[in-house]
């Protein structure tokens, strides 16, 4: 396993070589991925891997790839989406036009979701879903929309509880034990890379979704994160996070103003 | 490992089938401790439930702190490592939280909690592991050993579904085998 300190020399290293900043990542996590990416490809021990970072830069885009965590899946908490679809999309749709940013959207399950929401409330059509995500890999497959059949039925169990009262198998074509979902659904998003520890604002947004993405930054980081997405959040906009995510501890949290007990608030001021 | 600066113990109870029933035994006869944090983390169902912690909560005078990401590990206290997330500690008593790929069809998985302390804690850390089906927690009790640790493993004979601590007992050497009883006393007695 790397030590402590291995871990601060390849964090220095990477920004050194490569100019990507994981000094902000939450090192428990960090570790044990990159102890993962060690033993997956087989290095004897971790100056082998270092050097091999330093110098290749296709092994360390492949490196990026795997540190980070893109597990994800459609209507995770399916409890968080009633709320989205109930409480929150009827003001939403008031609006002439809606502008929706995924950040850390992984393999685009979650914007997925979302159009499927945005379809049935008949909103997609004056919907935008910028989805951003600093894994090139995984954008590549959210584009396409094709996800994993032995996925589906929970995904579609995931659908019901959340009341979802369609046939959801209308949304994708089976294919080869691949899933395709329809166009008319990814018609709206636009996908792009983005890395919230360095990038800026780029967009005025209605609603910004990042899930599960800030458990991976330390404390700092997130405060930084949060401030990137109130410079891009609208007025009376909203702010989604994880379900064990807060904003509580942070300097924009009395602008904001918290849904009832869900991971969603409202910026107010 | 920075040793010196940590000022207190960290207990972690892995458990899955039939743990439940052993923390429903010890928990009303857990007495008032400010000298650990005692942290659960159990298999369960990955709904979104918060009744785990609610009935934990119910059975013992101990405090129990909701986990969130970055929630403060303090002495005194129980935490419950939340459903679909793996519990990981940092250094300075944090906790945090990761949704990487299930470990032994768990997530949370004991292995990645028990390692992630054992980095941390090193000898101030005991790992208590439970009753269960599964071979989780087998890999972090080696961990935790390799620290420093404190490894205890609940009897086989005493346990629902004897697998997990067998698992364990055949390859980890603990320092403590122990019957519900005994495992009642035994947190009780920690310093
Ligand atoms: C666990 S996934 C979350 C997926 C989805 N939002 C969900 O909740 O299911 C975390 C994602 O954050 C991305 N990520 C990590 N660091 C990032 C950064 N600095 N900028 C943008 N995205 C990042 C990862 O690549 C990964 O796809």
């Amino acid at each position: 396993m790397v030590n402590d300190r291995q871990l601060e020399v390849l964090i220095n290293d990477v920004y050194e070589y490569h100019g990507f900043d994981f000094g902000g990542y939450s090192r428990a996590s960090l570790k044990r991925r990159v102890d993962r990416l060690i033993q997956l490809d087989g290095f004897p021990d971790f100056a082998v891997f270092l050097s091999k970072v330093r110098s290749d830069a296709a092994y360390f885009k492949h490196m990026v790839e795997e540190i980070t965590v893109n597990v994800t899946e459609m209507f995770r908490d399916p409890h968080f989406y009633k709320i989205l679809r109930e409480e929150i999309l009827p003001i939403l749709a008031t609006k002439p036009f809606i502008r929706f940013w995924h950040a850390g959207c992984a393999t685009g399950e979650e914007v997925y979701s979302m159009a499927i929401l945005l379809k049935e409330a008949n909103l997609l059509h004056k919907s935008l879903l910028y989805a951003t995500d600093i894994n090139p890999l995984v954008l590549d497959t959210a584009k396409k929309g094709i996800f994993q059949l032995r996925m589906i039925k929970s995904y579609s169990e995931n659908y019901m509880a959340m009341g979802g009262k369609n046939d959801f198998s209308q949304y994708y074509t089976a294919n080869y034990g691949l899933a395709k979902f329809s166009e008319d659904l990814s018609e709206k998003m636009v996908f792009s890379l983005h890395n919230l520890v360095s990038d800026g604002s780029f967009n005025e947004f209605d609603i910004i979704l990042c899930r599960n993405v800030l458990i991976y930054f330390d404390k700092d980081l997130q405060e930084r994160a949060l401030q990137l997405f109130d410079d891009s959040l609208s007025k009376l906009g909203y702010l989604a996070l994880g379900t064990k995510e807060t904003i509580k501890f942070s300097s924009m949290q009395d602008r904001y103003e918290q849904i009832h007990k869900e991971k969603i608030w409202k910026k107010i001021k | 490992m920075e040793e010196n600066k940590i000022g207190f113990k960290v207990v972690i109870v892995g458990g899955s089938a039939g743990s439940l029933e052993v923390l429903m035994k010890v928990l009303p006869q857990l007495t008032l401790m400010s000298k650990f944090a005692l942290v659960f983390v159990l298999h369960r169902k990955s709904a979104e439930d918060s009744t785990l912690e609610e009935l934990i909560a119910m059975k013992t005078v101990i405090p129990v702190k909701q986990v969130e990401d970055k929630t403060p590990l303090l002495p005194g206290f129980i935490y419950v490592a939340p459903s679909d997330y793996h519990l990981l500690f940092e250094t300075h008593h944090q906790l945090s939280l990761d949704t990487s790929e299930k470990v032994n069809y768990s997530r949370p998985s004991i292995d990645v909690s028990f390692e992630s302390a054992a980095e941390v804690y090193g000898p101030q850390l005991t790992g208590i592991l439970l009753s269960g089906a599964n071979s989780d927690g087998t890999n972090g009790l080696k961990v935790i050993k390799q620290q420093g640790g404190t490894v205890v493993i609940q009897d086989p004979a005493t346990a629902e579904m004897p697998f997990m601590p067998r698992t364990a007992l055949e390859n980890v050497t603990p320092d403590f085998v122990l019957g519900v009883e005994e495992l009642l006393q035994f947190i009780n007695n920690i310093k």
